[in-house]
């Protein structure tokens, strides 16, 4: 188009048809961003005016003042980075194993395996909460198996706590690692390798020189989105956790739900907004969004 | 053993060097698919207690699932909102995804992460910021509010699958059927859209599940007569924990593995 308008006598004209044409084509995202406006954006707008005022209606820091003060706050945030960590390491560790290998596979079955990695994609992840619920309580299959084996004498508590919801997050995020990795690793030209190895590189040298920084962009997709979306989690704290595991969605929703309390919840969800924004903007400037997104799609 | 010696990798690595690496994978892969099937032979227990094995079979789950009138309307109700939003969710979606794309201006980059500011937000946010303003508008509790919310979450997914799908796409095709005496929206429907269909059946598919397993916005706005199916399920999983759950995921796992199959198929038909 840009070609075409560009010369000749009707300049001017095609180069406003152009202009008029890019806008038209704007306006087909117009319905998309009402319904974010609308339903993400305003909201949003309205709790960050919330989280500054009085019940009144005047301006006061008093919620982000009692977020500081009050212990209860600071635990539930310090719960949320600590398990929040703990899931993205495990996953990192695990998922990088897991895609190392299927990497390697021949496509057809990578492919095959890569079904298994997805299934979790596309069942609700109430269904797996409930599935892990049966496995780890006191009387499910892991404490049948493991006391069958002679492994521990008494049920241990495996769920209610936070072992059961750190398994289960792992058992969520670990595909949102894994694809990203596999799709970086799968883009990796093996002459790097082959070509280190020949110039008398040891195994862990190549490893650690070659392939490491080569599936670099894979690790930092994955471990970001990872990260950001258990910071976010309600669901599986909630139900695993069995009330004992509050992490910052289960305290926003317990201040709304129970308390009525506007004020501290919005000012918790503004922080815990800020710091997701601030991850991923840090993030955004060494990869690009659509591709820590892009791996799940 | 001539395999097991044989080397594995370009670095002289042998297959039994890196056992541990199967082995992991392997249990890894377990790890993931395992639970959830898990929950199909638990669906046809006889008991009312959670069991593995099961030691007796039975459709009583399932029978009592069908003769709930709570879990029946939960289903409908689940039903409709998701298949609405699929339809408004791939039709916004894909008009923006195609817009954006074919527009080039530098407000259409922002634009664009606009556009998956839902699935950067968390979900608790959202939840509790509509709720209020649902409570404004009076959309609390209806199915209208449920497709609004949902569609927007599902938007960006729908957005990502198109534009990528779009990004292989030459545009130039499309300038042609106009020259030969197309309209602009014919020339999307009869060239583009048959290029990009398994991307949108792929993002209506998509974003249909969204809506069907969406629970934290669902508890919030979602109740009264309509709450959805993850509604109910979430609150049975915090009260009392009975099979029914059991053969109610099973048939949800049913629902979306016949239309991730029925994505996946449609993909393979078009190579």
């Amino acid at each position: 188009m840009k070609a075409l308008a560009a010369e000749g006598p009707n300049a001017t004209e095609l180069g406003r048809d152009a202009r008029s044409e890019r806008w038209m084509l704007f306006g087909l995202s117009l319905p998309a961003l009402l319904l974010v406006g609308l339903v993400v954006v305003l909201p949003i707008a309205w709790l960050f005016l919330l989280s500054f005022q009085t019940e009144g209606g005047a301006f006061t820091l008093a919620n982000y003042q009692r977020l500081i003060d009050q212990p209860s706050y600071r635990r539930i945030l310090a719960m949320t980075f600590e398990i929040s960590l703990t899931v993205t390491a495990m996953c990192i560790v695990l998922g990088y194993a897991l895609a190392y290998l299927l990497a390697q596979l021949p496509r057809r079955v990578a492919g095959v395996l890569m079904l298994g990695v997805l299934m979790p994609f596309w069942t609700s992840i109430l269904v797996r909460t409930y599935a892990w619920l049966v496995l780890l309580q006191r009387d499910g299959l892991i404490n049948v198996i493991g006391e069958h084996l002679g492994f521990w004498q008494k049920p241990l508590a495996l769920v209610y706590n936070m072992e059961g919801t750190v398994v289960g997050l792992v058992h969520i995020m670990l595909p949102f690692m894994v694809l990203p990795l596999y799709n970086s690793m799968r883009a990796i030209d093996r002459d790097y390798v082959r070509g280190a190895a020949n110039l008398g590189a040891g195994p862990i040298q190549v490893f650690w020189h070659v392939y490491l920084p080569l599936s670099r962009p894979g690790l930092f997709a994955g471990g970001t989105i990872t990260f950001i979306l258990c910071l976010g989690s309600y669901v599986t704290p909630a139900v695993l956790g069995g009330g004992k595991i509050v992490m910052a969605a289960n305290g926003i929703a317990g201040d709304v739900e129970l308390y009525f309390s506007w004020g501290p919840a919005s000012a918790f969800g503004v922080v815990l907004l800020v710091i997701t924004l601030t991850i991923l903007f840090t993030a955004s400037r060494f990869a690009r969004l659509d591709r820590i997104f892009g791996g799940g799609a | 053993m001539s395999w097991f010696g044989s080397s594995a990798t370009e670095t002289g690595i042998t297959h039994r060097d890196r056992l541990w690496l199967y082995l992991l994978s392997g249990l890894l892969l377990a790890f993931l698919v395992l639970p959830t099937l898990l929950v199909i032979p638990m669906s046809f227990s006889a008991s009312r207690f959670l069991e593995f094995p099961p030691q007796h079979i039975s459709l009583h789950w399932y029978e009592h699932y069908l003769g709930s009138i709570t879990w029946q309307q939960a289903t409908e109700t689940s039903l409709e909102v998701s298949v609405l939003t699929s339809l408004v969710a791939t039709t916004v979606g894909t008009a923006a995804a195609y817009g954006l794309s074919a527009s080039r201006m530098r407000l259409a980059q922002l634009a664009g992460v606009i556009l998956l500011l839902p699935i950067i937000v968390p979900v608790i946010l959202t939840a509790i910021g509509i709720f209020y303003i649902f409570v404004k508008i009076k959309l609390l509790d209806s199915i209208g509010g449920l497709v609004l919310a949902d569609s927007t979450l599902a938007v960006p997914i729908v957005f990502m699958v198109i534009t990528a799908a779009l990004r292989g796409h030459d545009p130039r095709q499309e300038m042609a059927a106009r020259n030969l005496g197309a309209t602009r929206f014919g020339a999307f429907i009869r060239v583009t859209l048959p290029q990009i269909r398994f991307a949108v059946v792929t993002a209506a598919v998509l974003s249909f599940l969204t809506a069907f397993d969406e629970v934290v916005i669902a508890l919030f706005i979602s109740g009264g007569d309509h709450p959805t199916l993850t509604r109910i399920m979430f609150n049975a999983l915090r009260n009392q924990i009975d099979p029914t759950i059991a053969a109610v995921s099973t048939l949800m796992m049913f629902v979306s593995t016949v239309l991730m199959a029925c994505a996946f198929i449609g993909g393979r038909e078009r190579k």
